[in-house]
C-alpha cells in the first residue's frame, strides 16, 4: 500500500501545490477545475520523478505559512531601512561586508530556502556557499557589526527553517 | 459609490509605493560603484516594488467587479526566481575578480565558485 502510494504520488505537495497554482491560473474556483488540477498535479509529478528521486524528509506546510509571513513583514521592513541606506548615505562612507554563515542545516531544500530568504530581505545577498555546503557566504549593503548581522539571520531565520525542515 | 473611491486612492497609493521603490533601486543602480553593492538595489524593486504594484492590479481588479489572483502567481515566481538570478551574478562577480575578493571560510577548505583551476588569484589573470 505505502508503495503503491509512493509510486503514484512520488511528491504529494507538489500535487496538491499544482492543483492550486492550476486554479489561481483559470480564476476561477469549481469541482471540476479541482478535480483537472489534481489530475494535472499526479500526473506532472510521476512524469518526471525520475528527475528527482529525493524527497524532502519532514517538510512542514503550515510552519511555511507562519515562516512566509514573517518574511513578508522582514522585507517591508527592510526595504524601507535599505531606501533610506540609498538615498543618504553617500559611496565613501558605505560599509558592504562579507560575513560568512556557519550552517546547522544539511538539507539541500532547506539551505535553498535560506538562501532565498537571505536574498530576497534587501541589504542581504547570499553570495556563495563554501565546499562542502556548510558555510553560506553572505555579502551585506551597510553594516558597521556583521557579527550581528550573522546572528541574526541564525537566530531568526535558520532556526525556523530547521523547524519547517525538520524530521 | 464611497467604496470605489477608497478603492481608487488606495490603488493611487499603493502605485505611488510601488514606483518610489522603483526609483530608489534605480537610483541605487546608478549611484553605487561595486557589483555587489550594486546587486543589492535590484532585490528591492524586485520585492516592494513589484509587490506594491501587483497589489494595486489586485485592488483594481477586486473594486472594479472582477476578482483576479493571477498576481499572487506573478509575485510566486518571481519570489522564487529572483533570489537565483541574484545568486549567480553574485557568483559571476566573484569568479571574474570585479569585487573585492571574500575572505576564506572558516571551516572548509574555499568557496566553491573560488575552487576551480581559472580563478587562481595573482597578477598573471588572463585578461
Amino acid at each position: 500500500m505505502g508503495r503503491a502510494f509512493r509510486w503514484l504520488l512520488p511528491h504529494p505537495n507538489v500535487t496538491l501545490l499544482l492543483a492550486v497554482v492550476w486554479i489561481i491560473l483559470q480564476n476561477e474556483f469549481s469541482p471540476g477545475m479541482f478535480v483537472f488540477g489534481l489530475i494535472l498535479g499526479m500526473i506532472i509529478p510521476w512524469a518526471t520523478s525520475i528527475w528527482w528521486p529525493n524527497v524532502p524528509q519532514g517538510f512542514r506546510p503550515i510552519k511555511m505559512i507562519g515562516y512566509m509571513f514573517l518574511v513578508l513583514w522582514d522585507i517591508i521592513v527592510a526595504n524601507v531601512e535599505v531606501a533610506w541606506i540609498v538615498l543618504t548615505v553617500p559611496n565613501s562612507r558605505l560599509k558592504p561586508a562579507w560575513i560568512e554563515v556557519p550552517l546547522d542545516l544539511r538539507q539541500p531544500e532547506a539551505i535553498t530556502v535560506l538562501a532565498g530568504t537571505i536574498t530576497l530581505t534587501p541589504g542581504t545577498v547570499s553570495s556563495d556557499i563554501s565546499d562542502d555546503g556548510r558555510c553560506l557566504l553572505v555579502h551585506v549593503l551597510h553594516t558597521d557589526d556583521p557579527e550581528a548581522v550573522r546572528d541574526e539571520i541564525k537566530h531568526r531565520y535558520e532556526r525556523r527553517v530547521k523547524e519547517i525542515f525538520s524530521w | 459609490m464611497t467604496l470605489e473611491i477608497i478603492g481608487i486612492y488606495a490603488i493611487a497609493v499603493c502605485l505611488l509605493i510601488g514606483a518610489a521603490f522603483a526609483m530608489v533601486g534605480v537610483i541605487g543602480l546608478i549611484k553605487f560603484n561595486d557589483p555587489m553593492t550594486r546587486l543589492h538595489a535590484p532585490t528591492k524593486v524586485g520585492t516592494m516594488g513589484i509587490g506594491m504594484l501587483l497589489l494595486a492590479s489586485v485592488l483594481h481588479s477586486v473594486v472594479f467587479g472582477d476578482g483576479s489572483m493571477h498576481e499572487l502567481l506573478i509575485m510566486a515566481f518571481l519570489f522564487v526566481t529572483a533570489p537565483i538570478s541574484a545568486h549567480f551574478l553574485a557568483k559571476v562577480s566573484i569568479h571574474n575578480r570585479t569585487t573585492e575578493t571574500p575572505p576564506p571560510t572558516s571551516r572548509d577548505g574555499t568557496w566553491s565558485t573560488l575552487n576551480s583551476p581559472d580563478t587562481t588569484p595573482g597578477p598573471d589573470k588572463p585578461d
